[in-house]
């Protein structure tokens, strides 16, 4: 077989770009557009938090892709599958199958007792201050890290795609997406964000869609054919097979075991995913959503399998590997070999509004939560109107987007899959056992659920910050120490047994009881959708 | 507006313990349940099985059986076939068995039947 490896020129990257650059610059305009149009009926909280309630089930669906489908998910699984072969398919398959958790056990249950917030339904029948401040510090928790991750990966993907490669010129670019973001946010509030996700979403399943059927044109449509390239270019079978990545030793079995169960289980428990669900009028719509969700991310998860063969067999793992941006370039990379500079183009930009649509959601989230839970409920305990919270709301957006700007800059460079797998495993540890245990389980009560919330973050962090990761491995944030007590360097599957064991322990240890007749209100609100917050008419 | 999650609304004068007492929620709660705890059991048991499996039956999961494409790959897709197939199943129960039940309960109680002071109810009746 002739070697096509050498067919990406990697150097000739830089000539495209002005173009790559010039495609971003188009979408920026675009959706500014469409977000200042949006913002003309942003008056009250539940136009700014919940975009009035006013999406139908396939947008908020095809929104909800956008804001799951991040950067990790196409550039990093895409890479994945093109190193590590069958287990970066793996990842693909855990972030899928996490939908039917929301699905089945939460999406429509939790619209139907809340309002703005995750903090909403875990308080509702619980006392309302120590379990909304709880909520909230572990919503602001999870996406600070989302967050963190998603500006270090726009970091290392300049590197890439714009040939920046000086320290200062990528902070510059990052200060650049997180100034945008700002803006979005704060003009287009929910409604705006929302456009910008589903804009997002549309462009990057058309981008993958067309990668995917040229990739399988290229092989006669023969999956069988397209593995054999990847087997020859890579000059190894095992990339068919799984542990090529995992299956090394005892312990990266057991981390295996633990990033699958933090990626199943954090998915439902993602605020910026859970607050989704209330842009839409009734629980039906937010099923209707999940359902358009589930389809779009597993056929993009599909895409990714061809994409990520296809880059192994076409460009090859030692050119990615070596590439500037390193496995996040299989995607850019396989672009450049099939469509060129322009197709390339279309990528880089897709990738970049990724970034930007996902920070978008995070940012609004964490600032609806500081609000609404912290400001509205507990600081002003209730008397605040509806204008000062959204103006504290917005205030916040931008205190956020400044600690995004820097924490992005100061995280360039690091691990993303870290932080990623941080967010998950927390959201996991923290909130679902909550989500849980209040939906269906009577007896729950609010020591329960600070005992889990508290310990489950807990025990989350400081695993994380005693694990490989942080320190005394080649790949560790700081490779010069080793207080690496703990060998997994995902904490999901001891954290999360505990955090659900801590909320049984504190519930059946706990001498009062809650409130028999606000269960009885959520139990029937939840599966009637009785007394549900309407859409707001303009 | 309050901002409390559930601010004074239309339905606080309902007496939702009486309507959580009710064959016909409970019915709807026993419907809901059984369809939702068994298959998330079923669909969680079944994906780690499958994770087992590829971390530790790697012998297994790379016999080839068409081609190159090996057993792990087919039980990976199997995970989506799943995924697609539990999707549309839950959406069929909801529709036919979930759906009917809860807007008849909730017409029920936005028609005041179960009101406690026998008020009549506002904002939440068209």
């Amino acid at each position: 077989m002739i070697n096509i490896a050498t067919a990406v020129d990697v150097a000739a990257l830089k000539d495209t770009t002005l173009l790559n650059m010039g495609v971003f610059a188009l979408f920026v305009a675009v959706t500014m557009v469409i977000v200042f149009r949006a913002s003309r009926n942003n008056k009250t909280a539940a136009d700014y938090y919940a975009a009035g309630r006013s999406f139908t089930g396939s947008q908020n669906g095809t929104a909800i892709a956008g804001d799951y489908l991040s950067a990790a998910s196409f550039l990093g699984i895409t890479g994945a599958i093109a190193i590590n072969g069958y287990d970066g398919f793996m990842y693909s398959i855990g972030f899928l199958v996490a939908w039917l958790v929301a699905l089945l056990l939460v999406a429509e249950l939790l619209r139907n007792t809340g309002k703005f917030t995750m903090a909403d339904v875990l308080s509702f029948r619980l006392k309302q201050r120590p379990v909304r401040i709880a909520a909230a510090i572990s919503t602001l928790a999870v996406c600070f890290f989302y967050l963190l991750a998603q500006m270090a990966g726009a970091g290392s993907l300049i590197s890439l795609l714009l040939g920046i490669s000086d320290w200062g010129g990528q902070a510059l670019v990052i200060i650049v997406v997180g100034g945008l973001m700002i803006m979005y946010v704060l003009i287009g509030g929910m409604k705006g964000t929302t456009w910008v996700q589903i804009i997002k979403a549309v462009l990057l399943i058309a981008g993958a869609a067309v990668m995917t059927l040229w990739v399988l044109a290229i092989y006669g449509f023969n999956l069988s054919g397209l593995l054999g390239a990847a087997v020859e270019t890579a000059n190894n079978p095992a990339v068919l097979n799984p542990g090529l990545q995992y299956g090394k030793t005892e312990t990266s079995k057991l981390d295996f075991m633990s990033l699958g169960l933090a990626l199943v289980l954090g998915t439902a428990a993602l605020p910026h995913v859970l607050m989704r669900f209330y842009t839409v009028p009734t629980a039906k719509e937010a099923r209707k959503s999940v359902v358009w969700a589930i389809w779009l991310i597993g056929l993009f998860y599909l895409f990714t399998l061809v994409l990520g063969y296809g880059a192994a067999a076409l460009v090859g793992p030692e050119t990615i590997r070596t590439a500037p941006g390193g496995v996040n370039a299989a995607a850019p990379l396989l672009a450049f070999y099939l469509g060129g500079p322009l197709l390339l183009g279309f990528i880089s930009a897709v990738a970049f509004a990724t970034i930007l649509a996902v920070v978008a959601g995070l940012t609004i989230t964490a600032a609806a939560s500081f609000a609404h839970d912290i400001y509205a409920s507990v600081i002003s305990k209730g008397k605040a109107d509806a204008d000062t919270e959204v103006k504290v709301a917005r205030r916040t957006v931008v205190v956020i987007g400044v600690l995004a700007i820097l924490g992005g800059i100061l995280a360039n460079g690091q691990n993303v899959a870290f932080l990623v797998a941080l967010a998950f495993a927390v959201a996991a540890s923290a909130n679902l056992p909550t989500i849980i245990y209040s939906l269906f389980w009577r007896r729950f009560t609010t020591q329960g659920a600070l005992w889990s919330m508290y310990g489950g973050l807990g025990a989350a962090i400081i695993l994380i910050i005693f694990s490989p990761v942080v320190s005394g491995g080649a790949t560790s944030m700081i490779k010069d120490a080793n207080f690496a007590l703990f060998p997994l360097s995902n904490p999901g599957i001891v954290s999360i047994p505990l955090a659900f064991f801590l909320g049984w322990l504190g519930t059946v240890l706990d001498k009062k009881r809650e409130d028999s007749t606000k269960q009885a209100e959520m139990e029937v609100r939840s599966l009637t959708g009785v007394g549900a917050e309407k859409a707001v008419n303009h | 507006m309050g901002n409390d999650a559930h601010a004074p609304d239309a339905a606080a004068s309902v007496d939702f313990e009486q309507v959580q007492s009710t064959g016909q929620f409970q019915e709807l709660r026993k419907r809901h349940r059984s369809f939702v705890f068994p298959m998330a059991v079923a669909f969680l048991l079944w994906y780690f099985a499958y994770v087992l499996l590829a971390d530790y039956a790697v012998g297994f999961m790379s016999t080839k059986v068409w081609g190159n494409i090996n057993i792990g790959l087919i039980l990976g897709l199997l995970q989506f076939v799943s995924t697609f197939a539990i999707t549309g199943w839950y959406v069929h129960y909801s529709n036919k068995r979930l759906d009917p039940i809860a807007s008849e309960i909730r017409d029920e109680i936005e028609g005041h039947e179960f009101d406690k002071q026998g008020n009549r109810l506002g904002g939440v009746n068209k």
